[in-house]
């Protein structure tokens, strides 16, 4: 049995290397087929009625205009009369017809008599939400009072929130489904190809033996692409009563609506240090929303494990479509309450915060001496200590620049997840697993692992993802996927070209255990003269191909992932005290997860990570009117992304240690993601020496913060 | 030519402009009007120069031809079918995408007659007679556009849903300015969105598909453009600078 390992980083000819993506040139041509691309003959377009209420009930509905319109095939009532919709933008009918401009008549043409019912759509004003704030029980770490009514304690209190977010995906959430007989063949925009297979079963009771998924390319996830989702069946019926397929893609207004966003959380806190900074007790009131559920619980304090903790939560439920999980669930909120107090903190104790955080490591636990380094580090890149000036003591004049930093963490092991791989006679190698590249690069991951395992250059492996016939892939969430794909297609590698030994090695005079695959060669060890070309080799094969499953995880051969990534960030910024504008003008990332298999895309995630962070912490935020229950801003002109304008100088730095080689493989997607928000934030109260509470730092809340600061 | 006969009978308002005109002008250029340019027709006929051309169409399906890629598509569709939409479910044309649908993001960046547009938002009808240029167009065979090619080797994607939007702003900017400068590449993909975060590749392939670029030793690179941008478009909109 071979010995499952990661190869030596010296050793490794793809490992570890800058690779650009193999779905690069099908991207940048046109030619990637999204499901929102998928054309099946004799398609039908689907369009769905949403409720204009945030809070009814369905008195009547009448289809029957609808249904007479020309060209309209199907209308398929989602939720009919007597249902009680708790959401703006809830699904209650959907309609079939030949184009999309019919079936947008056909669902104005629906009449639908609603009651409207009281609704709470706004969460900050916790004294508003009545019964329906559901506070969980206080939690208590060693002795809290104690702490704070210590003489020597110097504390801070202060109010931090960051609002609801939405995913916002490009390609929005939807399905083309494609009815044979009994069998329900399924083109979703997803994360989770082989997830949804049951999820349709369950929902059309029908056998999960009869549900095909097949999908190549998403247009992002980002946590809320893993449910077939009300549309999704809705999808599926109107393909049955029509006998044809039916796309149906959620228009733009709805996919910012009902089809995702990451829970707020606004938070009172209070912590204590001795007068040398030493972080002694934390108290935090906070709340939040995630929908008509409540909301997450973000963990509080966040990283900093306070000797002494008093900590009150309360998930607000309130009538808006509801939470999923958004890259790094939880922990963007938590960093920022948490990494903004620590901040204010320092000012108040005169102190420079990487100071303090550095003074305090060891309450990070096993992770504090990787922390320190990578502090220092990014401290390094950013000129951290020449350029650092005391709250708002700057340059003068109205631009104010300032610095901040956070710290973050995840987990990011790798899911279960198996793989089959076949060496041709012809030397191409398949590889087949049910995963789905969300635009992480797993792909181009696991054809580097193959690759890389059996000597061949990466055009001789073919890859067939995203198809619930193959083996089980799992679904991409939790940074989860690089960590478990690679390792199962490490192993199946490595036992396809034991296989392929065994078979060959007579023909080389030797045995399989001597034989080694080196660049595009089979040879034997320490006799290179001796060896085949990896076609001679295959051909070998006569006509009977090799097999080898992989699976992770694979107790009996070794670990390939583990799990714990985390890093620090710092940025600089910009405010114009005048117009209360905020510029990010540099961002430093440390990173550490493990084992790199392409450090091209891994940078890419952490890039991506920290400008998606820009747009959360300047812009992002759904605004919902009190009075009307509805969403102000479902687009994307007010909903706003950050731009190429809004990205500022950006430096990643990957910790690529031997101690990270060792880890093994672990997930990326996510830690990024946590510490722009906090960083973002210190940086602007430390330019402009006011405390701006909330997300997103908009033009308006900066003044307004001046202004109570009386700085304005 | 009924309609020729009403429009020469309308009443006209001082302006020049009639009520119903101008409700037309807006109703055929109102993409035109989304992307930040009046429709041309709608500006001369204030000066009665096109009134007699002005025909009503719709709104069952009309016959209309378009040039795509170099040849001629004709097509029956109704007046209020969008360019991406006659693009995507009439000619299979899939690369530019719907995402915000009213000129937002960029997702359905096209080239027409030499400038970028979003396609969401240009009627079908409106591109008659004008050359329109998809991402479908621009490799050769295998071989990779410089754009392209500069795209893939500096990651400027992830998902790749906003990407051939990205790669047709990016080629109209460096046809019309092969040397740009930060500024110029700022406001030309000022205009487009990528939820990913692939702006720090994204501007790199730009500056490296710009040396590639075959015009780029007819360049005078002492010649300085006074300004980037799209003309049918406002850039730089997501700015909050």
């Amino acid at each position: 049995m071979p010995d499952y390992n990661w190869p030596e980083p010296d050793s490794a000819a793809l490992v570890g290397k800058r690779i650009s993506r193999v779905d690069g040139p099908a991207k940048v041509t046109g030619t990637a087929k999204y499901t929102y691309d998928v054309t099946r003959p004799g398609m039908l377009y689907a369009k769905v009625l949403r409720s204009p209420y945030a809070h009814c009930r369905i008195v009547s509905i009448d289809v029957s205009a609808a249904e007479k319109l020309p060209g309209v095939e199907a209308v398929y009532v989602v939720q009919g009369a007597g249902t009680e919709i708790h959401w703006q933008g809830d699904d209650i009918a959907a309609v079939a017809a030949v184009d999309e401009q019919t079936a947008e008549d056909a669902v104005q043409n629906i009449k639908v008599q609603y009651k409207q019912l009281a609704h709470l759509v706004q969460e900050e004003d916790l004294s508003k939400a009545g019964d329906r704030a559901k506070p969980a029980a206080e939690q208590v770490v060693g002795n809290p009072d104690e702490a704070f009514a210590a003489a020597e304690a110097v504390t801070v209190e202060g109010y931090y929130g960051t609002s609801v977010v939405t995913h916002c995906c490009l390609e929005s959430h939807g399905f083309v489904a494609e009815w044979e007989g009994d069998t329900l063949t399924v083109y979703p925009s997803t994360q989770a190809v082989e997830r949804l297979t049951g999820q349709f079963a369950e929902a059309l009771k029908i056998p999960a033996t009869n549900v095909h998924t097949m999908m190549q390319y998403v247009g992002g996830g980002f946590g809320s692409k893993f449910a077939v989702d009300r549309w999704g069946i809705a999808a599926a019926h109107l393909a049955k009563q029509t006998g044809k397929p039916v796309k149906l893609m959620l228009e733009r207004a709805p996919e910012q609506m009902v089809a995702g966003n990451r829970p707020s959380v606004y938070a009172k806190v209070k912590i204590a240090a001795k007068p040398d900074g030493t972080l002694t007790a934390w108290e935090s009131d906070s709340w939040s929303t995630g929908g008509m559920g409540g909301g997450g619980s973000p963990p509080m304090p966040y990283i900093w494990n306070f000797p002494h903790q008093r900590k009150r939560h309360t998930a607000v439920s309130i009538n808006a479509g509801s939470a999923r999980a958004w890259r790094a669930p939880n922990h963007p909120q938590g960093c920022y309450v948490t990494m903004c107090s620590i901040e204010d903190l320092a000012a108040k104790l005169k102190m420079d915060p990487l100071d303090l955080v550095l003074k305090n490591i060891a309450l990070t636990g096993e992770r504090s001496e990787l922390y320190r380094q990578e502090l220092l580090k990014a401290a390094e890149l950013m000129e951290w200590k020449r350029r650092w000036h005391p709250r708002a003591q700057g340059s003068p004049g109205p631009v104010k620049q300032g610095l901040g930093l956070a710290l973050h963490t995840w987990a990011g092991r790798g899911h279960a997840a198996e793989c089959r791989i076949t060496i041709h006679p012809d030397g191409y190698v398949e590889v087949s697993t049910c995963t789905q590249d969300i635009g992480t690069g797993t792909r181009t991951v696991i054809a580097i692992v193959a690759a890389e395992t059996l000597g061949v250059p990466m055009e001789m492996v073919k890859l067939n993802i995203g198809d619930n016939h193959l083996p089980p892939g799992g679904s991409s969430g939790g940074s989860t996927t690089v960590g478990g794909v690679s390792s199962s297609t490490r192993r199946a590698a490595m036992d396809a070209r034991e296989q392929l030994f065994a078979r060959i090695a007579s023909g080389l005079g030797t045995t399989a255990e001597n034989l080694e695959t080196v660049n595009g060669t089979v040879r034997v060890k320490n006799d290179p003269s001796k060896g085949f070309t990896w076609k001679q080799a295959a051909a070998k094969l006569g006509v009977n191909p090799v097999s080898a499953m992989g699976k992770n995880p694979d107790e009996a051969k070794g670990a390939l992932t583990s799990s714990g990534v985390g890093g620090v960030q710092m940025a600089d910024v910009s405010v114009d005290t005048e117009t209360g504008v905020v510029r990010v003008n540099k961002m430093v990332a440390v990173q550490d997860c493990g084992l790199i298999v392409d450090m091209k895309t891994a940078e890419s995630q952490v890039y991506g990570a920290m400008i998606m962070g820009i747009g959360y912490t300047l812009f992002e935020e759904r605004v919902m009117d009190e009075i009307t229950g509805r969403m102000l801003n479902p687009n994307m002109e007010f909903y706003k992304l950050a731009g190429l304008a809004d990205t500022p100088e950006m430096v990643v730095h990957m910790w690529t240690d031997a101690e990270q080689q060792k880890r093994g493989v672990i997930g990326l997607g996510e830690p990024p993601t946590i510490s722009p928000g906090a960083a973002i934030a210190n940086a602007v109260a430390n330019a402009t020496g006011v405390r701006v509470p909330t997300l997103p730092l908009t033009p308006d809340k900066v003044l307004a913060a001046l202004e109570k600061g009386g700085l304005a | 030519m009924a309609d020729k006969r009403k429009d020469k009978a309308e009443e006209t308002t001082k302006a020049g402009i009639s009520r119903r005109k101008f409700l037309k002008g807006v109703g055929v250029g109102g993409g035109m009007l989304g992307s930040g340019v009046l429709s041309g027709s709608l500006l001369q006929d204030g000066h009665g120069a096109q009134a007699a051309a002005t025909k009503v169409l719709g709104p069952g399906a009309v016959a209309i031809e378009l040039n795509v890629n170099g040849k001629r598509w004709p097509l029956t569709l109704e007046p209020r079918v969008t360019l991406l939409e006659a693009l995507r479910d009439h000619l299979e044309l899939t690369g530019a995408k719907k995402v915000c649908d009213r000129a937002s993001c960029g997702a359905c960046t096209v080239i027409l007659d030499g400038s970028p547009v979003y396609s969401c938002s240009v009627f079908a009808i409106e591109a008659q007679g004008k050359t329109i240029q998809t991402v479908e167009s621009l490799a050769d065979g295998d071989t990779l556009h410089p754009v392209q090619a500069a795209f893939v080797e500096n990651d400027a994607q992830q998902c790749g849903f906003c990407t051939p939007g990205f790669v047709m702003a990016t080629k109209a900017l460096l046809d019309k300015y092969p040397n740009p400068t930060a500024e110029q590449m700022r406001l030309a993909l000022g205009g487009n969105l990528c939820r990913c975060g692939t702006y720090v590749g994204i501007r790199q392939a730009v500056m490296q598909a710009a040396q590639n670029s075959p015009q780029n030793s007819h360049q005078n690179s002492k010649t300085r453009a006074p300004q980037a941008g799209r003309q049918s478009r406002a850039g730089g909109g997501h700015s909050n600078a």
